[in-house]
């Protein structure tokens, strides 16, 4: 096996497209994955068993089944019932449907973690509920769950490649591609793996700072 | 220190002097253990009343379910005239509004600064402009001794500067009912004379209606018109302090005294 620094040259601008495309898909999938388990949590605590029972069903099954085969079905099922969407946009919708499932328990663990005095004072002010919510609550319960989502980012960050099945040219489709075209495997596949150790490192960073900002 | 800023609620002549509080055949069951066992007792306007006994005696239910954070099993209670239970919850949010606490463990919000703390529910529930809200929060934070903390948050204070924050939190409502906690059982003891002395010059310069619980008998002593002593969730002794301390009648409330003071 040797080395080619020109197989780099020749990848790099295929890997700058499959990069761009992986930030989209993090990015992207990680705000739906954050709003979406942000609503499950909310409506989990929905006093009616008609609310919280098919959403228990509906996001355990989510949590429990592989994203490859939630990828398939929302990619080549669907538009057997004419629903059809970009290979990119379903690949968004199926990672933030599928970490939301998990976000959605992070919530609910900062949720639960702030005090019930907390609870009492607001009802002792009269502070209308969703008040209480946005107020003091939700901030508080996601000042303590920062640490937990990020986590999941980066997770998310490794699951990016599975888009490669429904057609998205992310950074390991470009360097699939690319092999394929040239038989020089060992580059293109060095140097997104680089890539990933880096973005990682540097979303790792970016939490770290956003928990020191978020704790006076 | 500045009257101001200090709750005055008018009183219509009816209501001077006049009963504000009424609690009939309240019973409060956790499971099987009755805490309240068809209570009855009433409070009037502007009155300090102190609530002790032993624990588990009953005493703090009846503030939290003055505060609605409780529902009674049996019974009405009546603030002012007006239903708190039995009530719908819109009701119970108009008598609300004419009823503070302050608890124990202080219960500041941690994420507003301490001027947010006292303005927050002024402004979103009272409706009143921010302006307004935060001049008479810094006249309050006068008043308990920190208008220098304004912009602090609760972690940064002691446990009895959280504190005084917590009864300036409340007396921003313009309460006509106070209820205190245990709020001095959470602080270290040289701390708790700088709170119980603000509740002093509170009780002595507002027609502020207090209902105390507490386990500072000497603080009972100084700021009660009345001293209700339970046990097992029934009164079995109330009069004025001088009398309850000096000379109390059920063996009980003998028993309970001494083993405190």
């Amino acid at each position: 096996m040797k080395w080619d620094w020109s197989a780099v040259s020749d990848f790099m601008p295929h890997f700058w497209d499959g990069l761009l495309v992986t930030l989209q898909i993090l990015v992207l999938g990680s705000l739906v994955s954050f709003g979406l388990g942000l609503v499950w949590a909310l409506l989990m605590r929905v006093p009616s068993r008609w609310v919280t029972w098919p959403i228990g069903v509906v996001t355990e099954f989510v949590r429990n089944t592989p994203l490859l085969v939630q990828l398939f079905f929302l990619f080549y099922v669907l538009p057997e019932w004419n629903i059809t969407f970009s290979a990119l946009t379903t690949g968004v919708v199926a990672i933030g449907l599928h970490y939301s499932t998990y976000t959605m328990q992070v919530y609910r663990a900062g949720i639960e973690g702030v005090p019930v005095g907390q609870w009492e004072a607001a009802t002792a002010l009269n502070l209308p509920l969703r008040r209480t919510w946005t107020a003091i609550i939700l901030p508080q319960a996601i000042r303590r769950v920062v640490p937990a989502l990020g986590n999941y980012v980066i997770s998310m960050l490794k699951d990016t490649p599975l888009l490669m099945a429904i057609t998205v040219l992310e950074m390991l489709g470009e360097a699939r591609l690319f092999s394929q075209q040239n038989f020089q495997f060992t580059e293109p596949l060095t140097v997104i793996g680089v890539a990933f150790i880096i973005i990682s490192y540097l979303a790792s960073l970016a939490l770290r700072a956003l928990e020191r900002r978020l704790v006076h | 220190m500045s009257t101001d800023t200090l709750p005055n609620p008018e009183k219509s002549p009816e209501q001077s002097g006049g009963e504000l509080i009424r609690l009939e055949q309240v019973t409060k069951r956790f499971g099987d253990n009755t805490v309240l066992d068809h209570l009855d007792f009433s409070v009037d306007a502007g009155k300090h009343v102190t609530l002790i006994g032993p624990s588990g005696s009953g005493k703090t239910t009846i503030l939290r379910l003055l505060m609605t954070l409780l529902k009674p099993d049996e019974g009405t209670i009546t603030v002012d005239g007006q239903k708190l239970f039995p009530a719908t919850e819109k009701e119970r949010r108009e008598v609300r509004k004419q009823i503070g606490m302050v608890f124990q463990q202080f219960n500041l919000f941690p994420n507003m600064t301490v001027l947010r703390n006292i303005t927050e529910a002024p402004v979103t529930v009272l409706g009143m402009s921010k302006d307004e809200a935060v001049e008479r929060a810094k006249g309050l934070l006068d008043l308990v001794g920190l208008a220098d903390k304004c912009d602090a948050h609760p972690a940064q204070l002691s446990g009895g500067q959280q504190q005084r924050v917590a009864i300036a939190r409340a007396l921003a409502m313009r309460p006509k009912v106070l209820l205190l906690d245990e709020v001095t059982s959470a602080l270290d003891p040289e701390l708790v004379a700088g709170v119980l002395d603000l509740l002093r010059d509170i009780a002595r310069t507002t027609d502020i209606t207090m209902l105390c619980v507490t386990h500072e008998m000497n603080f009972a002593r100084d700021i009660s018109d009345q001293v209700l002593m339970f046990d097992s969730g029934r009164v079995i002794e109330a009069g004025p302090p001088e009398k309850i301390f000096s000379e109390p009648e059920h063996d009980r409330t003998r028993e309970f005294l001494s083993a405190v003071l």
